[in-house]
């Protein structure tokens, strides 16, 4: 729902391909099979939750150093410390408007 | 209704009835409660809220989102689920199940009705806040901030809560493949709810070969750490201990968790949501390939009678035959596909009942067997509500109050039973009740009143309670204040003939009473016998019928205005179709008979000739002919060939209340 949205924002930018994973499961079996120069997350999901995915990935050599990009609805800062403290780059919390997504997205990928 | 919204309809719909199965089971077990049906509830009405939102579907979206608020406030301790939560919660699923069907019918949702509900929501949370146990007098050591950063703050609290109610909080580590890690770790998951509860996942790298994962769960459970060990097969290490220190967390023991047990990928999803009309085409499809492959038959049949059975002919039937046999594999294997567990309708009966009996101040216990029972889905849906109408009148009227109960030493609780099991081509669903039963005194007095029966008939058991199901029958026995609008037996008894079922109530007053419902498997294609009263030609279901024979003039007798015979040493009372249907009337020698109906509703129908037996489908006449009784429907036996098919149950309750009154 939410990721139809970022994702047709994030294919705005060219030459970008991107993947959808439905659940923090699914995305630990996406990491390893693309070099990725960019991860979107989520912080409630159901089966691990995106502070666990982010820890997972910033402590794992191969991933450390992709950008990361938290979108939620926790607007309490608490979960909003923590993610950026564990080494994600950016935060948003919904709603966000398209524009701000595309801002936060060329951010990180310095285009 | 636009075939997009037929997606989100179907959804919604599996969405709620899942959360209220959880709800209901919650409520049962209060006020303890089982925080994964409390958190699953909570994720429904998420799912709802965004599924919502996105179709548009403002108001719905809202309200899924204050009752995820309320969830959310219970399942992180800051508030309590109680009795009167649960049926405020109910409410609400009630009027999202409306809404929800406006939806589905294409009618504007009830905007008004939703903003009241959530006017009501938001004065109702104010009633739970702080109502929970809390958990802010638990602090963790410096240590375990490492594994604490990454808890949610729902996980945290479970921690908490399982800390306080004194379990020990492990670690347990596996390692899977990259490719079916998420089926085997539901597994485990599975596993582990019987042992304890699964606080958090976390997934870890460290110094797992390539290709494969690792996680630690973070499990709080009473048992042994050995007994975790030895049930889950995984490395276990206690991570938190009330009382004791805790130990550091030690280097996971990575066990190659594919050497496990044989997982079958039948777990989660390996299965598809189909629209039924898609299987229906296939069937329509089908039936329509068995006209051909009849026409087959009928060629060959030409061919051998003109040329012999010369070798292209003999390939000729074998082919033919062959292609018989596997439209009948194909046929059955689709018709397959329509059948669902009777479990269904059951649980959706057992919500529904309990709310009822709580309404009327009775305590009932419901059991259920035989939920695996497989059903058409189509029947199950049709069947569901003609259940519901004889379980009301059961706690109305058959379930004593419990004082009377006890005087009649009977135990306090009233007792329901559900049973359902596959006999033959029909499957059967027996509901009993342990009340008061039926008195056959009352109903007759009743239909005396009424003028169903005049003073002086004469009626044994069996027909005074079949009495009970005409129209226009309703004493206070039936009728059921609570379930509104007076709805009768006889509705119930429509319904059920609708789908070529047929009822038997069996009764003894003081002791109980039971309905026994035989209903066909299953309505779309059927075996039918093709027959000849007079010059025209019927087809009758195979399923409504328990056999067939012939009937000398000579051994028919006149025994009280009826024509009966004797069938191995049982008086089987006869119905000429011919006078039924107003055909023409002709004596004959002899008679081909179909016995059809079971137990008191018996008997044998008259017939000129069995012609043969074929499987048809039978398609509805259409609104034309609405009201025309007696008939199943049409179906097409041959090419351009259209029969009508009798309908057993119609053709019962004709020949009995003409003798009858």
């Amino acid at each position: 729902m939410t990721r139809s949205m970022v994702r047709a924002v994030v294919e705005e930018f060219e030459d970008i391909s991107t993947y959808e994973a439905s659940s923090g499961f699914e995305a630990l079996k996406i990491l390893p099979e693309f070099p990725l120069d960019l991860i979107i997350t989520d912080i409630n999901m159901p089966d691990i939750n995106g502070l666990e995915l982010i820890s997972f990935v910033r402590s794992d050599a191969r991933y450390k150093k992709i950008p990361l990009l938290i979108i939620s609805t926790e607007k309490s800062d608490e979960d909003k410390k923590r993610g950026l403290a564990m080494g994600a780059n950016a935060y948003l919390t919904k709603p966000f408007t398209p524009e701000d997504l595309s801002r936060a997205v060329g951010e990180l990928l310095n285009l | 209704m636009s075939s997009k919204y037929v997606e989100f309809v179907a959804e919604a719909e599996e969405i709620i009835d899942e959360a209220s199965a959880s709800l209901l089971e919650v409520q049962d077990m209060l006020p303890s409660a089982d925080p994964s049906l409390i958190n699953g509830i909570f994720r429904a009405m998420h799912t709802l809220k965004g599924m919502a939102g996105l179709f548009g579907f403002q108001g719905l979206s809202d309200i899924s989102h204050s009752l995820e608020n309320i969830l959310d406030l219970i399942r992180l301790g800051k508030a309590e689920m109680t009795m009167e939560g649960a049926s405020f919660i109910f409410g609400c699923f009630d009027l999202i199940r409306s809404v929800v069907a406006d939806i589905r019918d294409a009618k504007d949702p009830d905007s008004d009705a939703l903003a009241a509900k959530l006017v009501e929501i938001e004065s109702f949370v104010e009633t739970i806040k702080g109502g929970g146990a809390g958990d802010s007098d638990i602090v963790f050591s410096e240590q375990y901030s490492a594994i604490l950063n990454v808890l949610s703050e729902y996980e945290e609290h479970r921690l908490k809560a399982n800390i306080k109610e004194g379990k020990v909080i492990y670690l347990l580590s596996v390692t899977f493949s990259l490719e079916d890690f998420d089926v085997l770790l539901k597994d485990l998951a599975d596993k582990i709810k019987l042992l304890g509860e699964l606080i958090s996942t976390m997934p870890t790298s460290d110094g797992v070969p390539a290709g494969q994962i690792g996680f630690q769960l973070i499990t709080a459970s009473d048992r042994s750490a050995a007994e975790l060990q030895e049930s889950l097969a995984c490395g276990v290490v206690v991570l938190m201990e009330t009382a004791a220190k805790a130990a550091p967390v030690a280097p996971a023991v990575q066990r190659d968790a594919m050497m496990e047990a044989e997982h079958t990928l039948k777990s989660s999803s390996t299965s598809i949501r189909v629209d039924i009309s898609k299987v229906d085409s296939i069937l329509d499809t089908i039936g329509d390939l068995s006209l051909s492959k009849q026409a087959v038959f009928n060629i060959w049949n030409s061919f051998r009678e003109e040329y012999g059975n010369t070798p292209l002919v003999i390939d000729l039937y074998r082919v033919s035959q062959a292609m018989q046999r596997r439209f009948s594999l194909l046929q059955s294997q689709v018709l397959e596909i329509r059948m669902v567990p009777i479990g269904q309708v059951f649980s959706r009966l057992n919500q529904v009942v309990k709310r009822y009996a709580v309404k009327a101040g009775k305590n009932i216990k419901l059991e259920f067997f035989g939920d695996e029972t497989e059903i058409d889905k189509s029947v199950a849906e049709e069947v569901v509500d003609p259940l519901m109408h004889t379980v009301r009148n059961a706690i109305d009227h058959g379930i004593e109050p419990e004082d009377e109960r006890v005087s009649a030493g009977k135990s306090p609780e009233g007792s329901l039973e559900f049973r359902a099991f596959q006999r033959g081509n029909n499957v059967v669903i027996s509901v009993n009740d342990d009340g008061r039963g039926i008195d056959p005194v009352r109903i007759r007095d009743s239909a005396v009143k009424k003028g169903l029966l005049s003073e002086d008939d004469e009626v044994d058991r069996k027909e005074v309670l079949s009495l009970m199901f005409r129209p226009g029958f309703s004493t206070a026995e039936t009728v059921s204040e609570t379930s509104g609008r007076g709805v009768g037996l006889d509705v119930v008894k429509e319904k059920m003939a609708s789908l070529g079922a047929s009822i038997e109530v069996n009764s003894e007053p003081g002791v109980g009473t039971g309905f026994v419902f035989t209903l066909p498997i299953t309505l779309a294609i059927i075996r039918a016998l093709i027959v000849r009263v007079s010059t025209e030609i019927f087809a009758i279901s195979l399923t409504s019928m328990s056999e067939t024979f012939v009937v000398e003039k000579a051994d028919i007798q006149e025994l009280d205005d009826r024509f009966v015979c004797d069938l191995r040493g049982e008086m089987l009372p006869l119905v000429d179709l011919r006078e039924l249907l107003q055909l023409e009337p002709e004596s004959m020698d002899r008679y081909f008979v179909v016995v059809v109906g079971h137990g008191n509703r018996r008997m044998g129908l008259l017939l000129d000739e069995f012609i043969g037996q074929q499987e048809v489908v039978i398609k509805p006449l259409g609104p034309y002919f609405d009201g025309l009784r007696g008939f199943a429907g049409a179906s097409e036996i041959g090419r351009y060939k259209v029969v009508l098919v009798l309908d057993a149950e119609t053709i019962i309750n004709e020949s009995l209340s003409l003798t009858v009154s």
